[in-house]
């Protein structure tokens, strides 16, 4: 493959021609190559994961069996819940976006350590084999949680399923460890803290909760291991442990994790909505102080998960916690509105996956305050309606992103444009089958039908058959998009160097990126300074013109416009 | 297509067939604290109505608006408002306030049982519930008076379980090794579903049973009935029943299969070898023996694992027992 710049000048080798070679990819320290391997890795995951949603939904579609037995359909949504968290969703925005976007945004080189970026990827892949290889050899029934004392009884491979989410826990530690290191040693001049993109304030708030949290679920797995093969009482009331307290360990991680799927993703939705509305971003300071507040508190709330198990002083408590973590997501939200106001809005296929962010994010945080209120969660907890809210969160939220994300920085990874129009009916079909699904599970939920049924009483059969005929649509938006991104790759239209007129650095080198970023180290400006670049016709690019202007106010904008904000 | 409208059809008709409850999304309200739930659910609702409709409708308002025409047009540079910030920050803030507020004084009701609640303990296990009465008959359908509240103490015999119940509003975990409460003031006789919520392996979908609330004065009358309830069976179906709700069928098949205990198949009237070399007729003195003192007399090959029935199983129960057993040839 050989490229050429976008104004004709001279070939020059990119980040993915610069080596030859399967092997050259294996050794790889290229943050931009361990970013693209992690892209492949997780969406292979996802692609998993996806296959056995569709199978959990074709069982539910009628009452008693449709197509496996009970045993299997255990097997299944353990299988669907375990892939889709620990394999796809933690590190899909850090891992796979960010590692490529991250060094590129701050105008760096490569990340702090590439040798131990590197590292994290084949961490990931060992624990991911791991996890297939328990599929394999007799599934886990366990759901994703392993709760105890279930998951110290049962006979399938729950040994080998933990062992693979403890290397994966670790993988995702040494990103997030890196992420840290990078952002406070590798800004370039002129990037102050205040002057960082918001990505990189989602990024880094991800990564502190990743170094912090993770290693109790690593803590709290080695304990599972030692009390299912070694007969140690931890947690196993009939060896004189305390079922409840495994609960109190992993939601003290799997809490703050729900936090590590949605932090970037919010970090995602900020680049989208300011640089697709052509508009500087709204609250910048609140934006990115509100992720760092939810990243703190995201480590107090855990106790909400054990509402039908915990003392009243403790339900009170942690009720009033979680309360917290809706006003900084609620700011983020109208932050977001604020910045489409006035704007110059394109509504292509990125910007369409920000609107559709805000709109299925706000019921997954809206239908969160039915159940952060402790008369109303006794009812809703462990139905369905908890599954359609984190599915809102974590699906309408994070993979939303994700896939906005996806679309945004295609053209600068792959140095290739994509159907534009496919990819809006895509956008479309995914938004519309993804409701389907899901709000009738909200229905379900307040009705009284509880989660993890393989089987269930007629009075909820038609809901759930709206609910499957959902994931049917939503699967066909998933194989157009997967349809034109691949066919995009060999028969796209070139990229130019910064389509989208954006203003972060990532956007002021090739696309895709020569093997070292950038020839020279780009001065940082304020990343929501639109008038840094000029739209040239014949190309189709934003020439980089630098800060130079005045704004409405008379205040000199761009690189010393930021300060201006009074 | 045709199956979209039949799914349509079939959704126009549940929401008519629903309609004793009082919305089509909430299950009926059969107790004194469903109604106080459900009104906070409603205000939540329209909270987060008004909330999202306003979000949406701004959105769309300015995706209309505020479309690119000039590439190279720049949004005006409005980086923030302080004013417009402490609103929205403050309003929400009072809202979840409230919200906390009413959620604890609600959950309060459902979890501090009143004094006089009649008592029934449950056992949850793997895959099935059991309800032990005061006088000890056990049930595995939930009967409850209208006319009083009730207090479930429960635990469970292996894993984790959840005791629910839709149409009260009512939920609370099931745990090996302790004791957790739920209580409810059940107010329209009726039949509700009554679902295990934590997940609990293969049956935990089976795991499924009714609460029969009883019109006023009906359960004491159903009591006294239910209590001799072994004298209105065929004595064989007697001790099917006490087999599986005494727990038996844990360590004794019927089947001829090993087990913790000795199988009951072609049990009576065998000669049994006993551990110190003796021999015994399995008859009903023998029978009756096992059961109040089960460790006068150890089969060879089986450990003295079995508890005592004394005081669990009456004479009646004895016999029907005896009388199962005897089938079993």
């Amino acid at each position: 493959m050989t490229t050429t710049t976008y104004d004709g000048h001279a070939e020059e080798k990119n980040y993915l021609n610069a080596k030859p070679g399967i092997w050259s990819w294996l050794t790889t320290l290229d943050h931009k190559r361990i970013g693209v391997m992690y892209l492949i890795s997780i969406l292979f995951a996802f692609f998993l994961g996806g296959m056995l949603a569709l199978l959990v939904r074709t069982e539910l579609l009628t009452p008693g069996k449709t197509i496996v037995d009970a045993d299997t359909y255990n097997q299944l949504f353990t299988l669907h819940g375990a892939i889709m968290i620990f394999l796809f969703i933690i590190p899909g925005i850090p891992a796979a976006i960010g590692n490529f976007v991250l060094p590129l945004m701050l105008g760096a080189k490569d990340v702090a350590f590439p040798r131990l970026n590197l590292l994290s990827w084949y961490l990931w892949i060992t624990g991911a084999v791991f996890a297939i290889v328990s599929m394999v050899v007799g599934a886990v029934d366990t759901g994703w949680t392993f709760y105890t004392p279930y998951s110290t009884q049962t006979s399938t491979q729950v040994i080998n399923m933990t062992m693979g989410v403890f290397i994966l826990g670790f993988s995702s530690i040494f990103t997030g460890l890196n992420f840290v290191v990078t952002i406070h040693k590798l800004r370039p001049a002129g990037m102050t803290w205040w002057r960082m993109p918001l990505m990189l304030w989602g990024l880094y708030a991800t990564a502190i909760i990743q170094v912090l949290a993770t290693p109790v679920l690593g803590i709290t797995l080695l304990l599972l291991v030692a009390e299912r093969a070694l007969g140690v009482g931890i947690f196993d009331p009939s060896l004189g442990g305390d079922p409840l307290l495994y609960q109190h360990f992993f939601w003290f991680y799997s809490h703050p994790a729900v936090y590590i799927m949605i932090l970037p993703a919010m970090g995602v939705i900020s680049e989208l909505i300011s640089v697709h509305s052509r508009k500087t971003i709204f609250g910048y300071h609140a934006i990115a102080l509100s992720s760092v507040a939810i990243a703190a508190f995201s480590f107090i709330v855990w106790g909400h998960h054990m509402f039908t198990a915990m003392s009243p002083m403790g339900n009170m408590i942690f009720s009033a916690l979680t309360f917290s973590v809706s006003i900084p997501s609620a700011v983020k939200t109208f932050n977001w509105l604020a910045t489409l106001y006035r704007g110059h809005i394109r509504l292509n296929a990125p910007m369409l996956y920000a609107l559709a962010f805000i709109f299925l994010f706000g019921i997954g945080g809206l239908t969160g305050l039915f159940l952060g209120a402790l008369a109303t969660d006794i009812h809703l907890h462990d139905t369905y309606f908890i599954v359609a809210h984190f599915h809102y969160v974590m699906f309408g939220g994070t993979v939303i992103a994700f896939l906005g994300g996806i679309h945004h920085w295609w053209p600068k990874m792959f140095g290739r444009m994509y159907n534009e129009n496919l990819a809006r009916i895509a956008c479309l079909l995914i938004f519309l089958g993804f409701n389907f699904t899901f709000f009738t599970q909200f229905i379900l939920g307040t009705m009284g039908m509880p989660r993890r049924y393989y089987d269930y009483i007629d009075t909820f059969a038609t809901l759930h058959q709206f609910s499957t005929m959902g994931s049917y649509i939503m699967a066909v938006g998933f194989f157009l998009t997967a349809g034109y991104l691949i066919h995009s790759l060999v028969a796209g239209e070139r990229a130019v160097e910064n389509p989208w007129g954006a203003a972060t650095l990532e956007w002021r080198t090739a696309s895709p990126p020569i093997e070292h970023n950038f020839h020279e180290t780009p001065d940082a400006n304020y990343p929501y300074d639109y008038s840094v670049n000029r739209y040239n016709p014949e190309t189709g690019n934003y020439d980089y013109i630098g800060p130079s202007r005045v704004d409405d106010h008379g205040h000199a904008v761009g690189f010393h416009g930021a300060e201006s904000t009074t | 297509m045709n199956l979209v409208f039949d799914l349509i059809a079939q959704l126009a008709l549940m929401g008519v067939a629903q309609t004793a409850n009082k919305t089509f999304y909430m299950p009926p309200q059969a107790s004194a604290s469903a109604a106080h739930v459900d009104w906070l659910f409603d205000l939540i609702l329209w909270i987060s109505v008004f909330f999202f409709v306003l979000i949406v409708i701004l959105m769309v308002m300015f995706i209309v608006k505020y479309r690119v025409k000039d590439p190279n047009a720049e949004g005006p540079r409005i980086y923030h408002n302080t004013p417009l910030e402490i609103t929205w920050t403050a309003i929400p803030l009072a809202i979840v306030v409230v919200i906390f507020w009413l959620g604890f004084k609600g959950y309060m009701d459902l979890a501090v049982p009143p004094a006089n609640a009649y008592e029934i303990q449950v056992t949850g296990q793997k895959w099935k519930w059991l309800f032990t009465y005061p006088n000890g008959y056990v049930d595995e359908i939930l009967h409850v008076p209208s006319d009083r509240p009730v207090t479930l103490v429960m635990t469970s015999t292996d894993v984790i379980h959840a005791m629910y119940i839709p149409a009260f509003r009512a939920k609370t975990d099931v745990m090996p090794g302790r004791y957790t409460k739920i209580w409810f003031d059940a107010t329209e006789p009726g039949t509700y579903p009554l679902f295990c919520a934590e997940y609990c392996g293969t049956g935990h979908s089976a795991m499924i049973t009714e609460v029969l609330v009883h019109g006023p004065g009906e359960f004491e009358t159903w009591m006294d009935e239910a209590a001799n309830w072994i004298a209105t069976m065929a004595p064989e179906e007697a001790g099917l029943k006490l087999y599986s709700m005494l727990g038996c069928q844990q360590c004794h098949s019927t089947t001829g299969a090993a087990g913790i205990g000795p199988t009951w198949a072609g049990l009576f009237g065998s000669e049994r070898k006993m551990k110190d070399g003796s021999t015994i007729v399995a008859d009903e003195n023998y029978i009756r023996q096992s059961i109040l003192e089960p460790q006068a007399e150890i089969v060879a090959g089986f450990d003295p694992v079995m508890p005592t029935f004394q005081g669990r199983i009456k004479d009646d129960g004895i016999a029907a027992l005896i009388a199962y057993m005897k089938s079993l040839q």
